[in-house]
């Protein structure tokens, strides 16, 4: 226990030592990767060799027509989900945090059931019951209001729905919990001190709440527009393959995953991985900066 | 401004004197628009189970639906996955492959993770708060852009179609070390400097006295970090290649050939993989809860 002299346990060296995994994994793991991203998007890389193409595969992909209803599908999705998963969920969170709620314990656990769920039970779940037999349960709930069968999964904007219930049914509780913490940390007397004033539920909740739940409103919209973006397991699971007709459910990482592993063209895999990466951080930095996360000072 | 302060007294009066069935009311529609959700939100599982009873190719047939015709409802399913078959054995192997696979990635994700954000927390270094910058960074990329030179490196490493391919690059997870640090930082510094002047070295405090405070955070993170390693999908996906690999999440996907008759494996099967991580949640769902939470609070 005391070796003092060794420059090893000296408190000078020891966070280098505790720093070190991660140093090591973020190198080989994140850094390298990152670049060789870059790097094998200028290259067409075939079985044994690769040689460099410049720009090529940009080029191509700008001429693409399926990338760009990828892209369009992805976007749409993003945009769609952020619609959905941020609104309700905080007025849940308001509602599970007020007085008016009883077995708050309850509903707070069994919202977040679905989360427990891998993609492929859930995407199976849900492709089944937006299948186009009649028998179906979106099929039975369109019988109830007296419409015929429909194609569900056939068609561009029910596929959309498709999509977006399956996100929100596994997203919406998650979500919810995330804005019950934020509005844990406001404080209470701020409320007593609106009623005071004489502000109604709504005044207070647009000048009070919304305001103090911003900082919590703007990681989830980060990591929502990260996850809608990046969005492939679900219309994977939901078309059981990566193919759907007429490529409804295809979003970027679908397209990359077709280009990379099943037609084992890495490089312009790469180069759609590349894109998606830029688009990402541009649409998070105008978000952020729009929101003032630049302004004051972190921390 | 006067006017108001002065209104108050008897608004506070008003207040105490609205109608107790008014407030009643309010409660009641509150708490069923709760019940409503959740049971929304658990129907599919639901759904999803009374099929497991019922002979797979009806869920081709049918599609998934509320079914609750007692005609056809047997255990034969679930008979069958208990038995001894070729698809049983099938399935029993990729549980114990998940298991395993979820064990060592939990084990080695916490420690790693933990010395990490210790050496980061603890010590007022430069480093310190350059790791902590680097570690919110790999936040900003989505898994997804690296996963295709990652693959391509996986092979070069040899590393594909192995276990440590598919944990080594999640091994320092940029939530977990998040979460850590924000617990740590809370804890006083001065049991550093009391275990110092005992004369324990840097090591011996971080394991012997920091680590048993900061139990609370490996729970959080143990069974956060479970869950995530028991539904991944997409990476194990890519790395696994053999077929007596596969994780319980690749292996059901398997079942979803076109032509597949093994729904009975599927639908038992995928409700069968839902039970660990269920009871796991269940026993301690208030970690669970204050864990994914924790990222938020600061944004």
């Amino acid at each position: 226990m005391k070796k003092k002299g060794s420059f090893l346990y000296s408190q000078k060296a020891a966070p280098f030592v505790f720093v070190l995994p991660f140093v090591i994994t973020f190198i080989i793991f994140w850094v390298y990767p990152l670049i060789s991203a870059f790097v094998m998007s200028t290259q067409n890389i075939g079985a044994v060799s690769r040689e460099f193409i410049g720009f090529k595969n940009y080029a191509k992909l700008l001429k693409d027509n399926v990338f760009h209803q990828a892209v369009a599908n992805s976007f749409e999705y993003m945009v769609l989900t952020c619609a959905l998963l941020i609104p309700f969920p905080m007025l849940y969170a308001v509602l599970l945090d007020g007085k008016l709620v009883k077995g708050k314990g309850i509903w707070k656990a069994l919202m977040y059931v679905p989360a427990l769920t891998s993609v492929v039970i859930s995407g199976t779940l849900f492709r089944l019951m937006f299948t186009e037999y009649r028998t179906g349960q979106m099929n039975v709930l369109l019988a109830l209001i007296g419409l015929p069968a429909f194609k569900w999964l056939k068609v561009k904007w029910t596929s959309e729905i498709a999509l977006l219930v399956l996100c929100c049914w596994r997203w919406t509780g998650v979500n919810t919990l995330y804005f019950m913490s934020g509005l844990k940390s406001i404080d209470k007397g701020l409320y007593e001190a609106g009623s005071i004033d004489g502000a109604n539920k709504w005044q207070m909740f647009r000048y009070i709440t919304i305001p103090l739940l911003k900082p919590t409103t703007i990681y989830v919209l980060t990591i929502s527009i990260y996850a809608g973006l990046s969005m492939f397991l679900e219309s994977f699971m939901l078309w059981a393959g990566n193919d759907s007709p007429k490529n409804i459910g295809l979003t970027i990482v679908g397209y990359l995953y077709k280009r990379g592993i099943q037609k084992n063209d890495m490089g312009y895999a790469c180069a759609v991985g590349v894109v998606l990466l830029v688009l990402a951080m541009i649409i998070n930095f105008t978000q952020l900066i729009i929101n003032g996360q630049f302004k004051k000072e972190e921390k | 401004m006067a006017e108001v302060t002065a209104m108050a007294p008897s608004r506070e009066v008003e207040e105490k004197n609205v109608n107790k069935t008014v407030k009643n009311v309010a409660t009641v529609v509150c708490t069923g628009f709760f019940l409503f959700l959740s049971l929304i939100l658990v129907y599919p599982l639901f759904c999803g189970l009374i099929a497991s009873f019922r002979p797979g190719r009806e869920l081709i047939r049918r599609g998934l639906a509320l079914n609750l015709d007692p005609s056809e409802i047997s255990l034969n399913n679930y008979l069958y996955l208990f038995s001894n078959n070729a698809d049983s054995k099938k399935y029993w192997m990729w549980f114990k492959n998940s298991m395993v696979l979820t064990l060592v990635t939990v084990f080695l994700t916490l420690i790693v993770c933990y010395f990490v954000s210790y050496g980061v927390t603890m010590y007022k270094t430069k480093l310190g708060s350059v790791i902590y910058i680097l570690v919110i960074a790999t936040m900003m990329v989505p898994f997804e852009i690296l996963m295709m030179p990652l693959y391509q490196e996986m092979i070069d490493i040899k590393l594909v179609d192995t276990m440590g391919g598919v944990i080594l690059p999640g091994l320092c997870a940029a939530s977990t070390i998040f979460f850590f640090h924000q617990y740590m930082i809370s804890l006083p510094k001065d049991l550093l400097d009391a275990g110092r002047i005992d004369g324990a070295n840097e090591y011996y405090i971080a394991v012997r006295i920091m680590m048993p405070i900061c139990k609370p955070a490996f729970s959080a993170m143990a069974i956060l970090c479970a869950m995530g390693s028991w539904n991944n999908m997409l990476w194990p996906l890519m790395v696994f290649r053999s077929a007596s690999k596969f994780t319980l999440t690749i292996g059901l996907n398997t079942l979803l050939t076109p032509y597949g008759n093994n729904y009975d494996v599927l639908i038992a099967g995928s409700m069968l993989a839902i039970v660990p991580i269920m009871a796991v949640f269940l026993v301690f769902q208030r970690y669970i809860i204050d864990g994914i939470t924790t990222g938020a609070v600061k944004g």
